[in-house]
């Protein structure tokens, strides 16, 4: 008997869903599936990468995905390290390299990493032999988190092809609007994006995006709606006049979901403001699926791990024979 | 350069019902069911260990509970042969502390497999008692390890393997013998 590995490729390193294909991105969500039921276990763990040892390098302050990040890695059996410089001011270049280089003599196996600067992942990615993924640079790509909206999507409405999926605020700022927009695409859903004209990219429509400029047509047109939260942190002034004026133009109100047609998947990445870009009553609504997104985000990182931590040269082939 | 595959049967469906039937009273006559439960090891131990739960179940008049493993996160040999993307469900109902647990599998080769299987199941908790049903043990063990319920042996030689079918997902109901000239 021998089971047949599906087709696809994620190598070395997970640096941005652009450029992935559908089988692979589809290849990362069937993985992650299994991995669902771990974490509902008594003991939440499996021994498939122990003695691997995980450097989880956060530049940038984060909460939910670097706790995620170490809840996918312990639930794994790695060993991890967590080394956060928040407040410091490394910059791209001869540190970062320094850091990772000495990381490595300490022989690590892979390198998550979120840096303020685009390009960060793939620069480290391209210098050291350890697998690295992108935990989120800059306002590049931020690949894991797109792939647990997409999970949380998929759960909800049982598919992604042919979906019409708006990203609501700050899309310019976004990297995880970008994110979405690379893996949606990818695998056939509509993709719209709805904000104020200075949070949009221009030349975003070259993506294949289109532009909402109220978000009651965004609504209603809309299957899942992702809110994103305004990243006042990458804001130099200008761009919205004030926090209230936003959530009176752009809130996603319980009254403006009311007015739909539909049942509206409401998602959002987290830390929200409440009462600026979602007000609580939605956040806290049944259509609300942010709190599955979480849950979602340990399986999914669990899944990239998973498939980076095996992946060597040959083992496609071997992973074809069975043994008893 | 691979010649075709030289089958045997060695079970036909009547064969393996047989077998099956046999297994499911040796292990009512071995122990108390009242606390029993079937874990079928993904794939095809998973489809046998139903087949078994409902023939002590037809003969018993109560139900027995079963559940599924998939060891690919315990497996000895990762670092060989690296990750399979698709990995099948476990699924344990309830609490197995205490109860009287019966491990299915189609093919018995190394035992490493078995051996998986016994570690995760003791994530699960710890059964008064665990023993192994295979439908077809074709010897070539690597481990310490041997089935208390065996459908049939099988001499095995080299370049040979023993291929269990299930309809749900072969179309039939079968033990074959298989000499292949490529290798496993």
């Amino acid at each position: 008997m021998s089971q047949t590995r599906p087709e696809f490729e994620l190598g070395k390193d997970l640096v941005g869903l652009e450029g992935l294909s559908a089988e692979t991105i589809t290849g990362i969500l069937d993985t992650a599936e299994p991995f669902k039921e771990i974490s509902e276990r008594a003991i939440k763990k499996v021994p498939v990468l122990r003695g691997k040892t995980i450097v989880n390098l956060f530049y940038e302050p984060s909460t939910r995905t670097r706790i995620s990040f170490e809840f996918a890695e312990k639930r794994l059996g790695a060993d991890t390290v967590n080394i956060s410089s928040s407040g410091s001011s490394v910059v791209k270049g001869e540190t970062l390299v320094d850091t990772a280089r000495n990381l490595e003599a300490m022989r690590i196996d892979m390198v998550v990493i979120r840096h303020a600067s685009s390009g960060a992942a793939s620069f480290l990615a391209d210098r050291i032999p350890s697998n690295v993924i992108n935990g989120g640079d800059g306002q590049h790509e931020h690949p894991t988190q797109a792939l647990l909206d997409m999970l949380t999507i998929r759960d909800r409405l049982g598919r992604l092809e042919g979906l019409k999926i708006c990203i609501i605020g700050d899309i310019v700022h976004s990297r995880v609007a970008r994110s979405n927009i690379f893996g949606l695409r990818t695998l056939g859903a509509e993709v719209a994006v709805c904000g104020p004209r200075s949070l949009i990219p221009v030349g975003i429509e070259e993506l294949g995006v289109s532009i909402f400029n109220h978000v009651e047509d965004a609504i209603e047109w809309a299957d899942a709606l992702n809110v994103l939260r305004l990243q006042l942190e990458r804001m130099q002034t200008g761009f919205i006049p004030s926090l209230r004026e936003y959530n009176r133009v752009f809130g996603v109100t319980r009254a403006r979901l009311e007015k739909a047609a539909r049942d509206t998947v409401i998602l959002h990445p987290g830390p929200m403001n409440r009462g600026v870009e979602i007000d609580s009553a939605v956040a806290d609504g049944p259509q609300s699926v942010i709190l599955p997104q979480v849950t979602n985000g340990v399986a999914v990182r669990m899944a990239v791990l998973y498939l980076l931590a095996g992946g060597k040269p040959g083992g496609a082939e071997a992973a074809k024979q069975e043994i008893t | 350069m691979s010649t075709p595959d030289m089958k045997t049967l060695l079970l036909d469906g009547p064969g393996v019902e047989q077998a099956l039937s046999r297994m499911a009273r040796e292990i009512m006559d071995d122990g108390v069911i009242e606390d029993l439960m079937l874990v079928g090891i993904h794939r095809r131990g998973v489809e046998l260990a139903e087949r078994i739960a409902a023939l002590i179940s037809e003969t018993a008049g109560r139900q027995i509970k079963t559940g599924s493993l998939d060891i690919t996160l315990y497996r000895d040999d990762f670092d060989q042969i690296g990750p399979r993307p698709v990995i099948g469900s476990t699924a344990i109902p309830g609490d197995i502390n205490g109860l009287r647990v019966v491990i299915v599998d189609d093919v018995l080769y190394t035992g490493r497999t078995v051996k998986a299987a016994l570690t995760e199941l003791a994530d699960f908790g710890r059964p008064r008692r665990v023993e192994l049903c295979v439908l077809a043990d074709r010897g070539g063990r690597e481990l310490p390890i041997q089935a208390d319920h065996v459908g049939i042996a099988v001499e095995v030689g080299e370049g040979e393997r023993v291929e269990v079918r299930v309809p749900e997902l072969d179309d039939e109901l079968s033990v074959t013998l298989v000499s292949s000239s490529e290798s496993e």
